[in-house]
């Protein structure tokens, strides 16, 4: 899958710098990082960033001693991590097999409509972002979406305005 | 933990505690199904409001506890009370103000709130029935792999000891030796569940024989199929199974580290079984000398990071070691050479599951269920255009006709059976053509079809079979990791063609071109993603290729799906002219006066399908 690379200006705190040289020294040990931790590390540099920018990537590299490519390579071959931030408020519609015979993609059609953004985007306000995903297990509840941490089932195109605008105020 | 004693020590104690299953005393115990589909549903509102109720009321006899999943994903929140020596009674669809009546007339009044029972709730279930156990989705279930799951509280080792936990790790250590262990798994006959179906106690025995100074137990629970959550409710309603289930493996096979591969995706699944795992260090049963018995096993979890190739045993264990999730060609296989070059045993979370029983209960006791060969049972979620959509377990053998209109519950809205997916983007469709045929892996795949992992998607008349098969090569070619060509390039070229149907612009011909690209895919890819990418598209095409030629040849979608090939209309006779369709058009394409026939223009019409929802009088069809 092709990501989209952000080019925002970073933002890194000194504080945010300091837990992730903190999450590194925790997989390290005589100076080492174990080198097979590398996905957790830029799991938990995710959860620090919101996102892995490249300068982010760079703290990676070199204080696990990976070259630049190795992380950026990873970076791009899992779909979790995202290499531009996201909004807000994500919303994340389930594109998995239960949901989309249940007809999820009209559903992600009408948020896409409604926020004026494509799936992968990040409205200019940086409120919302829309993306699809693939089964977050919920499948008894199809068609599923995930708005940040909540989760909303049984869904119909004619939700869809009515839930979104919760969020926008 | 040192001894049997010291286990059953344990065992008796929480037994009592748990006094329902035991006899004696009038504890009534309340649980709460906190899975994800009941979290999702809203079970954490419910289970506090159940705390407070009976906090605030003083009912030291009630016992609240969280478990896994029920199985009817559906009706959740699901709360059920459970008394002795009385049928359990279900409460489906529980919200927050629900609760205070059911504290009220059943557990303080001793009556159950018949209306908020599943009988009470569901249609199809006759009023009288308040235990799920008497429904027709339960009936013809035999729970054996998720016999703790929506039963015991999941972060609770003493109630997974109390249902005979750790006692067939204890057996192993302390009276069987490894190849003992290997030939009762071989005896049961018990194959993978992760969808090849390879007998489990050969695997554990190739990686038994060979010698290394470290070997390695690895679980797959990275549940790629979308659309499956088998995996997903054993770790949440049952996490300590597979922490028992690794550690026998581990001494049977000579491996002293294991490591549980888990999506990123199921945050609860994660926190449940590292709570297990933190569990089962604290009392010694990982770590050095399990058991007194000299043998030592450590865990791990690591998360995927969402990329549907490393569920495939070589790009799991290539991820594990921090990699992009490549696979690797094999030979060597795993068990020669696997996780960090180290002889390898790699099997799925509801294998794993099966393991304790079958240590315990015997091979024999396995073996009685299923067909002559596929044992055991297989845990299937249910979804798609079924009533009843949740999480089954059926003996081998079970029809399909039995899972879709007994258990499932026939097709909602009377619409009729098309197909049913089995086996995800690597699987194929089982068409109502083959409703009677026993279902075990050897006659799926007679079919075309596949077992796969166990998810079950129904499609009824509405849905369309190209579509379907387009959706998985969308998947697919999003999921190629681009290591081999044939299918890097193959599965694009498949989905170009795909799409060229569904837009309208496909030939007769394009369908010999598909079938030559999908055999050509098939035998030249690397791993088992691409060998099987193709599999939707034959089977789609072999077993509906009416459909097909619909859309190639009459430019047509019989299921009303693909919007190139539709044209909506209004059918003069029913339009009463209220003119809602007009107002709600985006682009303006009806035009018409009040009180006369609607017309829609078909060139201006973008296929939203805005007017047909809106009309009350069913005057506009799709065609
Ligand atoms: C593309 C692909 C995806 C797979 N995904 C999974 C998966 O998500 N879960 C799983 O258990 N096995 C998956 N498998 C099968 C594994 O490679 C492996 O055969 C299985 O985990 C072995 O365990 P078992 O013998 O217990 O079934 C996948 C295979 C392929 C080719
Ligand atoms: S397919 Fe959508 S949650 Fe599983």
């Amino acid at each position: 899958m092709k990501k989209k690379i952000s080019t925002l200006p970073f933002k890194g705190t000194p504080e945010q710098a300091e837990q992730l040289m903190a999450v590194i020294a925790g997989v390290s040990s005589g100076g080492h990082a174990d080198k097979s931790m590398l996905m957790h590390v830029m799991q938990q540099a995710q959860s620090i960033y919101g996102y892995l920018p490249y300068e982010v990537q760079v703290m990676i590299a070199q204080g696990m001693d990976v070259p630049l490519e190795k992380v950026y390579g990873v970076a791009t071959f899992y779909s979790q991590f995202a290499l531009a931030p996201k909004g807000e408020y994500n919303v994340s519609v389930c594109l998995g097999t239960a949901c989309y015979v249940k007809g999820s993609q009209n559903v992600l059609d009408k948020i896409c409509e409604n926020l004026g953004v494509e799936p992968g985007e990040c409205t200019e306000d940086g409120r919302f972002s829309v993306e699809a995903c693939r089964c977050i297990g919920a499948c008894g509840l199809a068609p599923v979406m995930m708005i940040n941490e909540d989760v909303y089932g049984k869904l119909v195109e004619g939700d869809v305005d009515g839930i979104l605008q919760k969020y926008k105020i | 933990m040192k001894s049997l004693n010291e286990l059953f020590a344990v065992r008796d104690e929480a037994r009592k505690k748990m006094t329902v299953r035991d006899g004696g005393g009038d504890v009534i115990r309340v649980v709460v199904g906190m899975a994800t589909c009941g979290i999702a549903a809203g079970a954490r509102p419910v289970f506090s409001a159940l705390s407070d109720e009976i906090s605030a009321r003083g009912l030291a006899n009630v016992d609240v506890a969280q478990t896994g999943c029920i199985g009817m994903c559906q009706y959740e929140p699901i709360l059920e009370v459970l008394e002795n020596g009385k049928e359990k009674v279900t409460y489906v669809q529980v919200t927050a103000d629900k609760v205070a009546k059911i504290v009220e007339q059943h557990l303080i009044g001793g009556k159950p709130v018949a209306e908020y029972t599943v009988g009470g709730v569901v249609d199809s279930v006759a009023d009288s029935v308040f235990s799920v156990n008497n429904t027709d989705f339960y009936k013809k279930q035999r729970r054996a792999t998720l016999r703790n799951c929506g039963v015991i509280n999941p972060e609770s080792i003493e109630e997974y000891i109390a249902a005979d936990g750790f006692g067939a790790l204890a057996k192993c250590l302390l009276e069987l030796d490894p190849n003992e262990v290997i030939g009762i798994i071989k005896d049961s006959g018990l194959r993978g569940r992760g969808g090849a179906g390879f007998p489990t106690g050969l695997k554990w025995s190739f990686t038994a024989q060979n010698y290394a100074d470290q070997k390695y137990v690895v679980c797959n629970a990275d549940e790629g199929d979308p659309g499956a959550f088998m995996d997903r409710s054993v770790l949440e309603g049952d996490p300590y199974c597979v922490v028992e289930a690794m550690t026998i493996c581990g001494y049977a096979t000579g491996a002293t580290e294991g490591y549980v591969y888990v999506r990123a995706e199921y945050p609860i699944a994660v926190a449940r079984l590292q709570k297990a795992i933190d569990k089962c260090l604290e009392l010694g049963l990982l770590g050095k000398n399990i058991f007194g018995s000299g043998f030592d096993f450590n865990l791990q979890i690591r998360l995927g990071a969402g990329a549907f190739v490393c569920g495939e045993e070589t790009a799991l264990m290539t991820s594990i070691e921090g990699n992009r999730g490549e696979p690797r060609p094999r030979p060597p296989y795993p068990a020669v050479k696997g996780l960090f070059g180290k002889p390898t045993t790699e099997n799925n979370v509801e294998t794993f599951a099966n393991i304790p029983q079958i240590i315990w209960r015997g091979a024999e006791w396995f073996a009685s269920m299923g067909t002559e060969k596929s044992k055991g049972t297989k845990v299937f979620a249910l979804g798609g255009k079924i009533n009843n959509t949740g999480l089954v377990e059926i003996p081998m053998g079970v029809t399909l006709r039995e899972v879709v209109e007994d258990i499932g519950g026939g097709i909602p809205n009377g619409k009729k059976f098309k197909a049913a997916q089995t086996g995800g983007p690597s699987g194929g469709c089982i068409p109502a053509s083959y409703f009677d045929i026993p279902m075990d892996y050897d006659n799926l795949v007679g079919i075309g079809a596949m077992m796969g992992s166990g998810g079950l998607i129904v499609m009824d008349e509405e849905t369309c079979m190209v579509d379907i098969a387009k959706f998985f090569l969308d998947f697919t070619v999003d999921e190629s990791c681009g290591k081999c060509t044939p299918c890097r390039i193959g599965t694009k070229r498949l989905y170009g063609l795909l799409e060229k149907i569904t837009e309208g612009n496909g030939t007769l011909d394009d369908l010999d071109k598909l079938e030559e690209l999908c055999r050509y895919i098939k035998d030249n890819s690397l791993c088992g993603l691409g060998q099987t990418a193709p599999n939707p598209v034959l089977s789609t095409l072999s077993r509906f290729r009416d459909e097909y030629e619909a859309h190639v040849i009459d430019k047509k979608c019989p299921a009303g799906v693909c919007k190139s090939l539709l044209s909506y209309e209004i059918i003069a006779d029913k339009c009463k002219g209220c003119t809602a369709c007009a107002r709600v058009c985006p682009v303006d394409a009806i035009s018409g006066t009040v009180k006369a026939p609607h017309f829609v223009h078909k060139d201006k019409c973008i296929k939203c399908g805005a007017c047909m929802t809106r009309c009350k009088f069913d005057a506009i069809i799709k065609k």
